[in-house]
């Protein structure tokens, strides 16, 4: 039972990137390779705080975001106003930059040791210990940021984030600010991703820089691109491929150092069929493959 | 009323003087068009006057305001709205919901209130009349919750218009809003554009349909080579022989 939790457990979590990513990827049209930086972000910054100086789960995941929003304009501000494949490179790099931090930064990040020990979060007073009560939080965060993103891009913010993917020129002609939505946009995305992290480390109470590599951040790009890009439930759908059938994988019998290569191949054989027979996805609106 | 002028531009694309010093005042009301042969620069003018290219040399003004390195969305916010020889329209949404992308200054378009939505179902709802009945001016109501690729080429043409007036813009830059439409179509839009001009729009077209110059412009600019050649009422620049002979030539 309590396997089957953690599997749904990741689910959130992931839904949680997946559909931030999809805000950015699929609406607006950036596709970033900086996912993972901010969701080790998040969780970094919150399990810090909460180590040394024992801030609520809740404030520590509330900083943790506005970290990932902030550190999102270094990335932003000077690449944005570029053409969209800068913008790719751009966080790739400050994917990998964020990352050396984490494995180098020893005084603070204690490096490849990684921090052990990050306390169970308490909400209001309620100390979640069980994978049944850490399973509503999920649920919870996870329906929140879904929500958020629901709303912004059933907006008129939304219609002009799909504008900016579609036609920049058009946009800028129609006196939108191009600038300022993309940036915004990225900001929500970044302060979700967060989110997530900080929601991991007090689930899994150990994090090192081995979970928060440029390979997450393509794990993410593909549960977004495998269920569809820029479609309320394609984020969900892909993440819950992508954390549910590699398990499946286990009880087929392969030895476990098997399985954790077989699921790499998986990923890859996946998104190179969808890109070939579904370049949408399965319920996307929005091709990558332009 | 702001006149709108332009002051020595000048643009190289590849060596080639897209626009040679070109001065030239635009009168503040009535429509204005602006021909000459392919490669004249009228596109590259336009592009210039909205903040797509910057200039080489040369300013713009709105009125005293100098417009020349404002970003295309900060002089569209100043009250211009133009379209493209392309179009450059959403074809993948209904044609109601590329005219709301024009509506200007939306409490909606702002990231807390898109959350929130304080006060946004409102504003929406009455955009969404404006736009119907914009939609109603050009003809195309009955085509609202179309996608805007299922229109013919005219009724883009009339799409790419509505969206303009949704911006509330009062100078309107057209880049041939009759070329390549069904002569029906064409006079259709020329009414368009004389409405327009009683609504007190300021309307600046470039075309190559002299016929339709001739029918609606109270000005016409002439360009050739990226130098404006001639300027003036239609009747007269229109009839003089060398115009007659470089345009034609």
């Amino acid at each position: 039972m309590d396997y089957l939790l953690h599997i749904l457990i990741l689910v959130c979590i992931y839904s949680v990137l997946a559909v931030s990513l999809d805000l950015l990827a699929g609406h607006t049209g950036l596709l970033s390779m900086a996912h993972g930086a901010f969701y080790g972000l998040g969780a970094y910054t919150s399990a810090l705080l909460a180590l040394r100086l024992g801030s609520p789960f809740l404030v520590g995941t509330l900083l943790g975001m506005l970290v990932g929003a902030l550190l999102s304009l270094v990335v932003s501000l000077p690449s944005l106003r570029l053409r969209g494949d800068y913008f790719v490179i751009a966080t790739f790099g400050f994917q990998m930059i964020v990352w050396g931090v984490f494995n180098n930064w020893t005084e603070v990040t204690r490096g490849p040791l990684g921090i052990p020990g990050i306390p169970q979060p308490a909400v209001f007073g309620w100390v979640i210990k069980s994978h049944a009560g850490f399973m509503v939080l999920a649920a919870l965060l996870a329906v929140l940021a879904h929500w958020v993103v629901g709303r912004i891009t059933g907006s008129p913010f939304g219609r002009v984030l799909r504008a900016i993917r579609e036609d920049e020129l058009l946009a800028q002609s129609l006196g939108k600010n191009v600038f300022r939505f993309k940036v915004s946009a990225f900001a929500v995305s970044a302060a979700l991703a967060a989110m997530a992290g900080s929601l991991y480390a007090h689930y899994v109470t150990f994090i090192d820089p081995t979970s928060f590599t440029v390979m997450e951040s393509i794990l993410v790009i593909s549960m977004v691109i495998i269920g569809g890009a820029g479609s309320p439930w394609g984020p969900l759908i892909g993440t819950t491929m992508l954390v549910v059938l590699p398990e499946a994988l286990r009880f087929l019998g392969f030895p476990s150092s098997v399985a954790a290569n077989m699921r790499q191949i998986f990923y890859g054989v996946l998104l190179v069929v969808m890109m070939m027979g579904r370049p949408r996805g399965l319920v996307g609106r929005y091709g990558f493959s332009r | 009323m702001d006149s709108f002028r332009c002051h020595e531009l000048c643009k190289v694309f590849d060596g080639i003087h897209a626009l040679a010093h070109v001065s030239t005042e635009i009168p503040s009301s009535g429509i204005t068009a602006i021909i000459g042969p392919n490669g004249a620069g009228k596109t590259t003018l336009l592009n210039v006057l909205t903040g797509f290219l910057r200039p080489d040399s040369g300013r713009c003004f709105l009125g005293s305001r100098e417009i020349t390195h404002l970003a295309p969305h900060r002089i569209a916010q100043l009250g211009f709205a133009r379209t493209f020889q392309d179009l450059r329209l959403i074809l993948q949404v209904s044609v109601m919901d590329n005219v709301l992308l024009a509506r200007p200054r939306q409490r909606g378009e702002r990231l807390l209130s898109a959350i929130l939505r304080f006060g946004v179902e409102r504003e929406e709802s009455q955009n969404r009349e404006e736009a119907m009945r914009l939609l109603r001016f050009v003809g195309l109501d009955k085509m609202a919750s179309h996608l805007a690729g299922e229109l013919s080429y005219g009724q883009q043409k009339l799409l790419t218009l509505a969206c303009c007036l949704a911006t509330e813009a009062r100078i309107l830059l057209l880049d041939e809003p009759v070329s390549g439409v069904h002569p029906e179509m064409a006079s259709q839009i020329l009414r368009l554009l004389r409405q327009l001009r009683i609504d007190g729009k300021l309307v600046v077209f470039i075309e190559h349909e002299i016929s339709a110059v001739r029918e609606v412009a109270d000005h016409v600019i002439v360009m050739d080579e990226g130098k404006v050649i001639a300027e003036g009422a239609p009747g007269d620049v229109l009839e003089r022989p060398e115009i007659l002979e470089a345009y034609l030539a």
